[in-house]
C-alpha cells in the first residue's frame, strides 16, 4: 500500500525546493524561539521577577502577538506546501515570493516596534494605533501596517497559485473539497485529504486577508488624512474577521501533517470518508462566520450577530471532535504502533487541539464571556491549542523530514525527554492562564495586583520549561535539516 | 457556587476527560489487534461515534437554550427604566462615573437589590468597562467604544466596594486605569 511508505518518493525535495523549505522552517524555528523569549520576559515581568517597564511590556506584547501569529502562518504554510505539491503543480516562485514578502513584512514590524516604539498590539484596534498619546508616532503605526500588508500579499500570492493549481487539477474548488460526494456517490478513496484542507484554507483565509487589507488601507488613509475617520465598530468587525481567520488557518494548514503522516506511523490506512468531507465543508462555513464571538461585549452589535457568534462557536466543536480527533485516535487504537518522536508529536497536537478548544467554546457563550472576556482565560485557551496543538504539528513534520534524511524516525534519548518537558511545561503554562482567567486576572496588563502574582509565577516556570524544550528542538531540527541528504536514496524502502 | 468557579470546573473536567481518553488510547496503541477482530472493533467504534454525535447534539441544543432563552444583554435601543442610572465616560487613562442630577465628581449613590443602568461611552479609543465585585471577581463588563453607548443592566447582590478596571488595552496607562464605587444595603433592608 503506497500510502503507508514512510518516506515516499513523491515527497522527496529537489534542491531548489529543499533550500526554500529549509529557509522557511529554519527562519520559523528561530523566530519561535525568539518570540518565546519575549513571552517568558512578559511572564517574568508580571511575576515581578524581572523589571519590565510598561512601555517595553506593551512593545514586547505587540511583537510577541504579531510575531507568533505571523511565524505560525509561515511555518504552517510550509506544511501545506509540503503535502499539496504532491497532488497539484505549485510554482516554486510563488512559495519563495511569499517567504521574501514575509521577511520584508517582518522587518517592517520589528522596526515599527523596536525603533518606532509601536505598541498598539497585533489586533491594532481602531483608533488606538493613531491615538497613542505620545507613546509612539503615526509613522510607526503606518510602518507596522505596511508590514502586515507585505505579509498578507505574500499569503495571497501563495494561495492564488494554490487555487490555480487545484482548479487545474480538479476542475473547481468545490470538487477539490469533495462537495460532489456529500450526499452520495462513491468517494474516490485516493482523493487526498490535504487537497480538501488546502482548498478550505485558500477560500477562507483569502477572504480574511482581504478584510484585513481593507482596514489596513483605511488606516493608512486615516494616517495620511487625519480628517478621515472610520466607524470603530465596523473596523473592529473587519479586524477580527481577518485576525480570527488568519490564526485559525494555521490550524487547518498544520493538521495536514496529521492526516498525511499519522497512518504511516501507525501502519493502518486512514481512509477519506463522507463525515470527513462534511466536516471540512462545515468548518469552511464556520470559520468564515464565527468571528463575532470576539465582539460579544460590544453590546451595540445587533443581537443576531452575537447569537451567530455563540451558536457557530459551539458548532465548530463538532468537526474537531467527531472527525479529526476521533479519526486520529481510532487510527492508532490497537494498531501496534511503534512510537517515535514524530508520532508522539502528532498525538500531542491532537490532544492540545481537543483539550484547548473546550475553554474556547465555553468563552464563546455570551453569558460566560461577560465575566471571562479579556481575562487571561483567553490567552489560556489559545496558547493551549496553538502551543500544544499547532506547533507540535509543525515539529512533527520537521522531525519526520529529518528522519527521512537519515532513513529512520528520530528517537534519541534527548528527543524522548524533550517531548514530555514541552508537554508538562506547556500544560503548566496554559493551565495557569486558565486558572488566572477564572480568578478574573485581566489579560494584557504590564503590572498585576498583588493577589494575582503567585499564579503568574507558576505560569512563568511552565513557560521557561517550554522555552527550554523548544531551544533543544530548534537546534536538533536545524542541525538535521542542514545535513546533506546523502543517504536519502536508500531511505525509501523503509516503512 | 461562584459562576467563574463553575465554568472552570466544567472546563477542567472536560480537559481531564479528554486527557483520560488520550491516555487510554495511547496506552493501548502499541498492542496490535488480532486482524480477525478488526472489523467488529471498527463497527463498535462507528457505533460509539454515532452515540457521541447525538450526545453532542443534545449538549448543543440544551446549552444554547439555557444560555440564550433569557438573552444576557439588555435591549440597547429601548429605555431600560432602571431607577438607578450611572453615566460612564472612559478616556485615556481614567474613568468618570456620574449620576444624572448629581454634581460631577460626587460619590455614586447605589443600593443593592435594585437594577442599575450603566451607560458606557468613550472619548477616544476602545476601553473595557469591567466591574469587579468585593470578592475580586468580575461581576459584569462591556466595551467602551468611541461613537457608541453600550448599556449594562445589573443588580448588585453584594454590599461593599466595587472596583472598576479597564479590560481593553488602551495604551501606556491601561493597567492603572481604575476607579471604584460603593454599593450600600437597600434602605430598610
Ligand atoms: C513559551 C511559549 C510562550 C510564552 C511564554 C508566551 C507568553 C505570552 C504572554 C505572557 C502573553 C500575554 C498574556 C497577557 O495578556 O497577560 C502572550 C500573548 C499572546 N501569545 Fe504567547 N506565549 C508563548 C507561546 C505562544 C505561541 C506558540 C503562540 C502562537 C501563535 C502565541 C501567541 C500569542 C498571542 C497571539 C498573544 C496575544 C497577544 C495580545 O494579547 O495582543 N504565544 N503570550
Ligand atoms: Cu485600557
Amino acid at each position: 500500500m503506497a500510502a503507508l511508505t514512510l518516506y515516499p518518493e513523491s515527497e522527496r525535495l529537489p534542491r531548489g525546493e529543499r533550500i526554500t523549505f529549509n529557509l522557511y522552517m529554519i527562519s520559523a524555528l528561530l523566530l519561535f524561539v525568539l518570540m518565546m523569549v519575549l513571552g517568558v520576559i512578559m511572564r517574568m515581568g508580571q511575576s515581578l521577577w524581572l523589571d519590565v517597564p510598561p512601555d517595553l511590556f506593551y512593545q514586547v506584547l505587540s511583537m510577541h502577538g504579531a510575531g507568533m501569529v505571523g511565524t505560525m502562518s509561515l511555518a504552517t504554510t510550509a506544511v501545506m506546501w509540503f503535502f499539496l505539491r504532491k497532488y497539484v503543480r505549485l510554482h516554486l516562485w510563488a512559495f519563495l515570493a511569499n517567504y521574501l514578502l514575509f521577511l520584508c513584512g517582518a522587518l517592517c514590524i520589528i522596526g515599527a516596534v523596536f525603533v518606532g516604539r509601536y505598541a498598539g498590539l497585533w489586533t491594532f484596534l481602531y483608533p488606538l494605533p493613531t491615538h497613542a498619546m505620545g507613546m509612539w508616532g503615526n509613522g510607526a503605526a503606518a510602518c507596522f501596517m505596511v508590514g502586515y500588508l507585505f505579509i498578507g500579499v505574500g499569503s495571497l500570492l501563495f494561495y492564488l497559485d494554490a487555487a490555480a493549481a487545484i482548479i487545474g487539477r480538479y476542475g473547481n474548488l468545490g470538487r477539490a473539497m469533495g462537495l460532489q460526494w456529500l450526499f452520495g456517490g462513491t468517494i474516490d478513496p485516493d482523493h487526498p485529504k490535504a487537497v480538501v484542507a488546502s482548498t478550505m484554507v485558500v477560500i477562507a483565509n483569502s477572504l480574511g486577508i482581504l478584510a484585513g487589507a481593507v482596514v489596513l488601507v483605511m488606516y493608512l488613509v486615516a494616517i495620511a488624512y487625519p480628517e478621515f475617520t472610520m466607524n470603530a465598530l465596523y473596523a473592529k468587525n473587519l479586524t477580527y474577521w481577518f485576525g480570527h481567520m488568519y490564526i485559525n488557518a494555521t490550524i487547518y494548514m498544520g493538521v495536514m501533517a496529521v492526516y498525511e503522516l499519522l497512518a504511516r506511523y501507525s501502519g493502518r490506512p486512514y481512509a477519506i470518508s463522507r463525515p470527513f468531507l462534511w466536516s471540512w465543508a462545515a468548518s469552511c462555513v464556520f470559520v468564515i462566520v464565527v468571528f463575532p464571538h470576539h465582539l460579544l461585549m460590544d453590546y451595540a452589535q445587533p443581537r443576531w450577530v452575537a447569537v451567530t457568534g455563540q451558536v457557530v462557536s459551539y458548532l465548530a466543536g463538532f468537526p474537531v471532535f467527531l472527525v479529526t480527533v476521533w479519526g486520529a485516535l481510532t487510527n492508532i487504537h490497537r494498531s501496534g504502533m511503534r512510537w517515535s518522536t514524530p508520532s508522539r508529536l502528532l498525538i500531542l497536537s491532537m490532544f492540545g487541539w481537543a483539550a484547548g478548544i473546550l475553554p474556547a467554546i465555553l468563552d464563546g457563550t455570551i453569558g460566560i464571556n461577560r465575566v471571562m472576556h479579556n481575562t487571561q482565560w483567553v490567552p489560556g485557551h489559545f496558547h493551549f491549542y496553538l502551543l500544544l496543538g499547532v506547533l507540535p504539528m509543525v515539529l512533527a513534520l520537521l522531525y519526520h523530514v529529518i528522519g527521512s534524511r537519515r532513513a529512520a524516525p528520530p528517537d534519541s534519548g534527548a528527543d524522548r525527554l524533550g517531548v514530555p518537558v514541552y508537554l508538562i511545561g506547556g500544560m503548566t503554562f496554559a493551565l495557569a492562564f486558565l486558572d488566572a482567567g477564572h480568578m478574573s486576572v485581566a489579560r494584557r496588563m504590564s503590572s498585576h495586583l498583588a493577589e494575582w502574582i503567585p499564579n503568574d509565577r507558576v505560569g512563568a516556570i511552565g513557560a521557561s520549561l517550554v522555552l527550554l524544550a523548544m531551544v533543544y528542538f530548534a537546534v536538533r531540527i536545524i542541525h538535521g535539516l542542514l545535513r546533506a541528504p546523502g543517504a536519502e536514496s536508500t531511505a525509501h524502502a523503509a516503512g | 457556587m461562584i459562576f467563574q468557579d463553575l465554568v472552570w470546573t466544567i472546563a477542567a473536567s472536560g480537559i481531564a476527560l479528554v486527557a483520560l481518553v488520550f491516555l487510554y488510547i495511547v496506552a493501548n496503541a502499541g498492542r496490535a489487534i488480532d486482524p480477525a477482530a478488526l472489523s467488529t472493533s471498527q463497527r463498535r467504534i462507528a457505533g460509539l461515534r454515532r452515540g457521541l454525535f447525538w450526545v453532542l447534539v443534545l449538549v448543543f441544543v440544551g446549552a444554547s437554550y439555557a444560555s440564550l432563552h433569557r438573552f444576557p444583554i439588555p435591549p440597547q435601543h429601548a429605555p431600560l427604566d432602571a431607577a438607578q442610572v450611572v453615566d460612564v465616560q472612559a478616556r485615556q487613562w481614567s474613568w468618570q462615573l456620574s449620576q444624572p442630577g448629581q454634581p460631577p465628581g460626587a460619590a455614586l449613590q447605589l443600593t443593592a437589590g435594585a437594577p442599575v443602568e450603566f451607560r458606557v461611552r468613550s472619548d477616544d479609543v476602545n476601553h473595557g468597562f469591567a466591574i469587579y465585585a468585593p470578592n475580586g471577581r468580575i461581576a459584569i463588563q462591556t466595551q467602551a467604544m468611541p461613537g457608541f453607548t453600550n448599556k449594562i443592566l445589573h443588580t448588585f447582590t453584594q454590599v461593599g466596594t466595587y472596583r472598576v478596571m479597564c479590560l481593553e488595552y488602551c495604551g501606556l496607562g491601561h493597567a492603572p486605569m481604575v476607579s471604584s464605587f460603593d454599593v450600600a444595603a437597600p434602605a430598610g433592608g
